[in-house]
């Protein structure tokens, strides 16, 4: 006991993974575990598991089809996604074609060398490279080389809400701050917890800050801190963002056990779909997986607006916040390069792009636009990609901008915010002392 | 535990061995090779790596002792471990009386005893990981088992995980029906060993079931309590699984016990090198404590013939 605790948690998540997960989905393989009936030679993609990665695993079993190569789905379970694949980029277990959130999230990993540099096939290939948006393509990038091929929709984090509720209580879904503090009360006042929030994840209470300092401070005070300036969080905007979550939480906008809900497990969107939560912010596939989840609910009585404006902000009420899209990387040691182009190929063709928005994504390959009256919920779809038209800026989730170690300490100081243990004051002058890893 | 410390028992013991002809120091080799590959390399490697700046890729690079002293100076470091103690302390506060009491008791003959014995014994059988999940799940606020029952027991609502004390409360609650059935049956087998002769004496004495437990049973599982209580608490020092899963640490970093902080460092910030010292350092405590426990116990005098020393 004790002895070898770093090492010996590999081994743990071996076991979780076999434990805890393959518990609950059998067809589930563990990360790096070997192929089934695919052989030895097929490439290893990695996914993050969700309700939408069926759209990957269709693009899978379309290029298996095709004869370019063979390739196998591993669709790793989201909590501890980052970890296992940092182990196995470390080992010998690397994945050939993995799933993350773009430049930032995969730098470490480009500068060790350990992914390929998708520019040449870019170069080889332009037509490849013109399927996407230029501004999406580029959040794939890591300097001045790409590395990421777009695989998702776009994910802007939206105010979701459940039309029942709202009918119910004969109110509007917010536009203004003032609006927000309003209905928190009157929610509050009939027993229904106003926003739905999965506080286990720190991420998602992450989504609060992110917004709130946009609004109040604009896109440059993150900007700052992104480009390796820490002084940016003592901007007054930050102060403020934070003081603005101690008073939502003080006015019962989260309830009081937000601590133990998830949301990989479905809990807070389930709290919203069953009408015990009025309203959620979350990202865009909040959509994939209520339709997965409830697709009554989602069809029939899932609303949705944009994050609400705020009086005296400087940041501009159109812009947004969250993750521009979700891409495919190559590592260094792929087994078969070549197979891997064909396969990141799926990413740009018609049927991939009809099987998102049929998840109710919105594609950011250039003729999206023509796709989204086949939505799944082409007014959803429609919201989407005005929205992110005409967002004048698109501020990466801090967590996936951030190096880990500084992401990471964030993460755990928001938890603080969030469970009373840090004033906001505090907050922010913890922030400025985190290691930049 | 050797030296200048007078006892008959070791001599007598060191005779014991010579007669009996017990197998020579061969026999351990492959338990010895098992440990050193399992458990002293990778410590190796862990003591190396804590003076080591690594992310996980790529080569190590050397630090010296910058991430000792870091670790010093941390105040999340200082948390877990505070958290630690107080896991440590409630675990073994808890599970304790539960496992001893409980143990005497299915020690008794009886077939019903025998059935609930085996039912009690049943969380051993099971994963950590599946223990917390399951746990997890009946606890859950919203959609538990718990927040069915809550209200009809006159609560407002089951937020057990909302609050610093709650949140600890659930993961002692946890920890002890997994791990309570285990030191039961320490018990169970110690209390077996205590000579009948010795409760028909003093029942003859006339004394009561009470007494007999304080006077006759408590004093002969003596060795045991030590045995289970220096597993407790080293295995309490290095709980992670159900942690990581029933409160993620939360609320915010509240149930953040000090194996968890190495995995977010480790593994969620990937400053493995800092994770290792910290990692290291709990090492050196959970020796040092089981090191202490045993020396003010004198667990390490105990011989097989303590049992047969009472009479």
């Amino acid at each position: 006991m004790g002895v070898g605790e770093v090492l010996s948690r590999r081994a743990f998540l071996g076991r979780a993974a076999v434990g805890a997960f393959g518990l609950l989905t059998l067809p589930a393989c563990g990360p790096g575990g070997p192929g089934h009936g695919v052989g030895p030679g097929a490439l290893d993609v990695w996914v993050w598991q969700d309700a939408a990665d069926k759209v990957q695993q269709a693009a899978v079993d379309r290029f298996n089809a095709s004869g370019a190569g063979r390739a196998r789905l591993n669709r790793v379970p989201g909590d501890g996604y980052e970890d296992k694949l940092r182990v196995a980029i470390g080992s010998s277990k690397a994945p050939d074609v993995f799933f993350n959130w773009g430049g930032a999230s995969v730098k470490e990993y480009a500068d060790a060398g350990e992914l390929l540099d998708l520019t040449p096939m870019l170069q080889a290939d332009t037509a490849f490279g013109k399927a996407f948006l230029p501004s999406v393509l580029q959040a794939g990038m890591v300097g001045d080389r790409y590395y990421g091929i777009p695989m998702r929709g776009t994910q802007p984090v939206l105010v979701f809400y459940n039309k029942a509720v709202f009918a119910d209580a004969g109110v509007s879904p917010p536009e203004t701050w003032d609006d927000v503090t309003a209905l928190i009360a009157i929610f509050t006042e009939q027993g229904v917890t106003p926003f739905a929030l999965a506080g286990a994840d720190a991420w998602a209470e992450l989504m609060w800050l992110e917004y709130l300092v946009d609004r109040f401070g604009g896109p440059g005070v993150f900007e700052r801190v992104k480009n390796g300036d820490v002084r940016g969080w003592r901007d007054p905007a930050v102060l403020r963002a934070a003081k603005a979550v101690v008073d939502l939480i003080e006015r019962g906008a989260f309830g009081h056990s937000f601590s133990a809900v998830g949301y990989n497990a479905g809990g807070a969107s389930a709290l919203l779909s069953r009408g015990r939560a009025a309203m959620q912010l979350m990202g865009s596939w909040e959509y994939a997986n209520q339709l997965a989840a409830d697709p009554e609910f989602a069809r029939g009585r899932l609303g949705w607006t944009t994050f609400p404006t705020v009086t005296d902000g400087r940041g501009d009420p159109d812009a947004v916040v969250g993750n521009p899209n979700n891409f495919w990387s190559v590592t260094a040691g792929v087994r078969d390069p070549e197979a891997a182009f064909a396969f990141l190929r799926t990413a740009a063709e018609d049927a991939y792009a009809a099987d998102l928005v049929g998840q109710g994504a919105v594609p950011t390959t250039t003729d999206a636009a023509s796709f989204l009256d086949r939505s799944a919920d082409p007014a959803f779809a429609r919201f989407q990609y005005d929205l992110v038209q005409r967002a004048s800026t698109f501020t990466v989730s801090w967590d996936q901008a951030l190096p880990s170690a500084q992401a990471t300490g964030m993460l755990t100081l928001i938890r603080k915010l969030f469970a009373a243990q840090l004033a906001p004051a505090e907050l922010v002058e913890a922030l400025t002392a985190l290691p930049r890893g | 535990m050797s030296s200048g410390r007078p006892g008959r028992a070791v001599p007598r013991d060191a005779g014991t061995r010579l007669r009996t002809g017990r197998p020579g120091a061969l026999w351990a080799v492959p338990a010895l090779g098992f440990f050193a590959l399992f458990a002293l390399a990778p410590l190796a490697i862990v003591a190396y790596l804590s003076f080591t700046s690594w992310n996980g890729l790529g080569a190590p690079e050397w630090v010296g002792w910058a991430n000792w002293s870091r670790l010093l100076s941390d105040r999340d470091v200082r948390e877990a471990a505070w958290h630690s103690l107080l896991l440590t302390v409630g675990t073994w506060a808890f599970q304790t009386p539960a496992a001893l009491l409980l143990g005497v008791w299915s020690a008794g003959r009886g077939r019903h005893r025998a059935v609930l014995s085996a039912v009690f014994l049943l969380p051993l059988l099971l994963s950590s990981a599946a223990v917390a999940l399951v746990w997890k799940s009946l606890l859950d606020p919203n959609f538990g088992l718990v927040a069915e029952v809550a209200p009809v027991l006159g609560f407002d609502d089951a937020s057990w995980f909302s609050t610093p004390e709650g949140a600890f409360s659930a993961l002692l609650f946890v920890l002890g029906w997994q791990f309570i059935p285990f030191h039961a049956l320490l018990y169970q087998g110690a209390a077996r060993q205590v000579p009948e002769v010795l409760h028909q004496a003093a029942a003859l004495d006339g004394a009561g079931r009470a007494r007999r437990f304080w006077s006759i049973t408590l004093p002969q599982l003596r060795n045991t309590v030590v045995a289970s209580s220096v597993l407790m608490v080293v295995g309490s020092l290095t709980f992670f699984d159900t942690v990581l899963i029933l409160t993620g640490g939360g609320p915010g970093t509240s149930t953040t016990v000090v194996p968890l902080l190495v995995y977010r460092n480790g593994f969620e910030g990937f400053e493995m090198g800092y994770a290792s010292a910290i990692a290291f350092a709990l090492v050196l405590v959970s020796t040092a404590v089981s090191l202490l426990l045993v020396r003010l116990t004198g667990f390490g005098r105990m011989s097989a013939t303590s049992a047969r020393d009472g009479l």
